[in-house]
């Protein structure tokens, strides 16, 4: 029994829920037989109130009897209280409870551990593959398989759904099912989304993801840990920057260091700076969908100066890969102030342009007021975050919730919207692009702080390059960290940042060798699109291009 | 509109909506009024580009090119010593710091006994590089460094394969054209010269005030 446990755990036999000692955040193994009652209790329980379910995934570790694990992360909005439930299951016989009667959002994130581990859940309602293909055999993620195994698609196994919606008897059409994308402009990259229409109507949808699938964290076990951060960059590649700070953040406190004031206080800036261009791109992309292409360009070019100002720094604009498990990989440039300073000025003139061509203009009003709305409580169940969220009235932002690097000590509010549509999507995201200005604002005036960029910690972070040409001892560490890579103490941790399109998680296990055991993304958008076809059930397709640009789904950090 | 930031930490008050309070259109943009202010703010930016009141943001490529800071993750150089033979010593930090995996040393015994090896075979698959700069973190010797060089096409895939000959050629040693290297003389340079800035305007100011100027430590 755990500590502090909730009166509701007394009713349940005892042994069935064990809390984990030493564990980074509250752990509690729990016996699958109780596994969907405890759930539901700790969803609806007052005392509790674990309102949104995070993220579901497996983890495999073949010494143990019972070699899998389902993960569940559990967040509770009103409490701000973490919790992590772990349920085992054997090899012989990979069945769970489902839990998507009790959260919504975990349809696709259990279809993935299914997927990845072979997990099964029973009474899932379509327990289908979702990151692979269909003429994918075996489970990718198990300790067991293969990193360099192929399996060929042919065109016969090629997944067609077969769409039912119940006759009305009205229509004038003819019912016509038609593939939108893999390769189409409006999908925003390589979604498929196939759709049952009755003219210009969605009677009934599917969506089919991955067609950009990386093997992100098959690859994150077989690199260091400093190899993974340029793999990171590819997640949500809009705003790179958040991700290495993500990931960086995590493993630095799974070996206990922290980064210098220096770097903290460049990785807040950046990574503000990051989701103005990140929300740049979403507003921007949304809005051409919509019709209206002049604010893209707007849009664009406070984008482009911020990559300027990322490229002064580490070399790249795009794949920027500038954070090191321990700060920066490279001191500021000397003209970084002057360039955040200009970007201040530069930026706020094109968001007041946009601002004024669209916020009132009745054309993009007509079609995003009420288009795909959907209510705080039914976003919290589907496991959204960030600013789509935040559109529909629930003001959960990490930042705000559970302060990281600098935000505590500086003055902002987190912007809520009421409508939950596509107009408020947007209408956030401008809002949120204010407040990152204002964050950004008044950490520039407290100056740069002094000292180093990257902790000095040879077994963390490289020596510098003088001392590794002159010294023989920073020369031995020099070598020794890069043959061998960071040597993380075993254990796990949960690391999180606010990205541009909510939480982003990683979750690291090390077992104490110079690789990741696991690292686990949460991503953001996975949940968002999993909405994606009861939001457009009943709209036009041209509603559906822009629910799809207003949610703000990026390839790269879906389907990694 | 926004929450008292407090609140989200309070226990139990918050409430999730349950339902959806989308935003009304008032008289004016029924009337779709507010699409003039939006007309004033494209004609201003059309005016604007067409006499040249301001900057344009279209670079003519190629005749023109972006100005990329002399830190740019471009085509990888393979420095040399004085003599015009190859930096590197063959230790295959690199290939192990890659990534991506595209970096391909065989190495070889030098004749000279203080170099003892150096690289036969050294090969960059410009097609698989990321351009991380792990390499230049890398290696111990100064001996591979970027360029802002980003102009890299091959017609086939075997070109893309580049070898120890192409990586040292010296045009891309201009320093206009380097990029990301472990140290940057310039950025020194320029440090310099702001402190020496500094220190003269220290002195300036105790002159003023009369006092005997101190020669400056640099």
């Amino acid at each position: 029994m755990p500590p502090e446990a909730p009166s509701f755990l007394e009713r349940f036999p005892a042994g069935s829920v064990v809390a984990q000692e030493g564990a980074d955040q509250e752990t509690w193994q729990v016996g699958r037989e109780v596994l969907v009652d405890l759930c539901r209790e700790l969803r609806t329980s007052p005392e509790t109130r674990f309102d949104l379910l995070l993220e579901v995934f497996g983890m495999d570790y073949p010494e143990r009897d019972e070699r899998f694990e389902a993960v569940y992360h559990l967040y509770s909005i009103p409490n701000g209280r973490r919790l992590r439930l772990k349920v085992a299951a054997s090899e012989s016989d990979p069945v769970l409870p489902t839990v998507t009667t009790v959260w919504k959002g975990a349809d696709w994130f259990e279809r993935e551990a299914y997927d990845m581990f072979g997990l099964r859940f029973e009474g899932h309602p379509n327990l289908r593959r979702i990151l692979t293909h269909d003429a994918f055999q075996g489970h990718p993620l198990r300790k067991d398989y293969d990193a360099a195994r192929r399996w060929i698609l042919t065109e016969d196994k090629i997944y067609m759904p077969k769409l039912v919606a119940p006759e009305r008897g009205d229509s004038m059409f003819e019912r016509m099912t038609i593939n939108i994308g893999p390769s189409h402009p409006a999908m925003h990259g390589t979604f498929r989304l196939v759709a049952m229409v009755d003219g210009e109507e969605i009677v009934a949808s599917e969506v089919e993801i991955c067609y950009l699938h990386r093997c992100f964290e098959k690859m994150s076990e077989t690199h260091t840990w400093q190899q993974v951060i340029p793999y990171t960059d590819r997640l949500n590649y809009c705003s790179s920057f958040l991700n290495n700070v993500g990931y960086c953040r995590t493993v630095e406190r799974m070996l206990g260091v922290e980064a210098p004031p220096r770097a903290v206080w460049a990785r807040t800036i950046l990574s503000e700076f990051s989701r103005i261009m990140d929300h740049c791109v979403a507003n921007g992309s949304t809005l051409v969908d919509a019709g209206a292409l002049t604010n893209f360009w707007y849009f664009f070019q406070p984008r482009e100066e911020i990559y300027g100002l990322l490229e002064s720094l580490c070399g790249a604009r795009l794949t920027v890969s500038a954070c090191r498990i321990g700060g920066l990989l490279a001191d500021l440039p000397l003209d970084f102030m002057a360039r955040c300073k200009h970007l201040l000025e530069f930026v706020p003139p094109f968001i007041d342009d946009v601002e004024t061509l669209v916020d009132k203009n009745r054309i993009w009003l007509d079609r995003s007021v009420g288009v795909a709305a959907i209510s705080g409580e039914d976003a919290v169940n589907w496991s959204w975050t960030g600013p789509c969220l935040r559109a529909a009235g629930v003001a959960f932002d990490s930042r705000m919730a559970h302060p990281y690097d600098l935000y505590d000590t500086v003055d902002w509010e987190v912007p809520v919207l009421t409508g939950g549509d596509v107009y408020d999507r947007y209408k956030i995201r401008m809002l949120e692009i204010r407040q990152s200005l204002k964050i950004i604002r008044q950490l520039l005036e407290r100056g740069i702080p002094d000292g180093p960029f990257v902790v000095d910690d040879p077994h963390v972070a490289l020596p510098p390059k003088e001392a590794c040409y002159n010294q023989m001892e920073s020369m031995i560490y020099h070598f020794k960290l890069i043959m061998d890579g960071i040597q993380v103490p075993p254990g796990e941790r949960y690391g999180f940042v606010e990205g541009a399109n909510g939480e982003l998680g990683f979750y690291c296990v090390s077992d104490g060798s110079g690789k990741p055991y696991r690292v686990r993304v949460r991503p953001p958008c996975f949940p968002l699109f999993s909405t994606f076809s009861q939001l457009i059930q009943g709209r036009a397709v041209a509603d559906a291009i822009v629910t799809l640009g207003g949610l703000n789904v990026i390839a790269g950090e879906l389907e990694r | 509109m926004s929450v008292n930031p407090n609140a989200l930490k309070l226990p139990g008050i918050q409430e999730h909506p349950k339902q959806i309070r989308p935003r009304r259109m008032s008289l004016a943009e029924r009337l779709y009024l507010p699409l003039l202010a939006g007309l004033a703010v494209t004609i201003r930016h059309m005016f604007q580009n067409l006499f040249g009141l301001r900057k344009r943001v279209t670079i003519q490529y190629p005749e023109e090119r972006r100005q990329y800071s002399h830190r740019y993750r471009g085509h990888h150089i393979l420095t040399t010593r004085p003599d015009g033979s190859v930096r590197c010593v063959a230790c295959f930090l690199c290939a192990t710091a890659c990534p991506a995996e595209c970096i391909h040393i065989e190495a070889g015994e030098h004749p000279d006994v203080n170099i003892e090896k150096y690289p036969v075979v050294y090969e960059i698959d410009m097609l698989r590089c990321v351009f991380c700069g792990y390499c230049v973190d890398a290696c111990p010797e100064e001996a591979i460094i970027m360029s802002n060089n980003s102009d890299m096409a091959y017609f086939e895939r075997a070109q893309s394969i580049v070898g120890k000959v192409d990586l040292m050629k010296p045009y891309t040693l201009d320093t206009d054209r380097l990029g990301y290297r472990p140290s940057y003389p310039e950025e020194d340079a320029q440090r310099a010269q702001m402190r020496r800035q500094a220190f003269d305007l220290v002195a300036a100011a105790k002159e003023q005030r009369g006092e005997a100027a101190g020669a400056p430590v640099a």
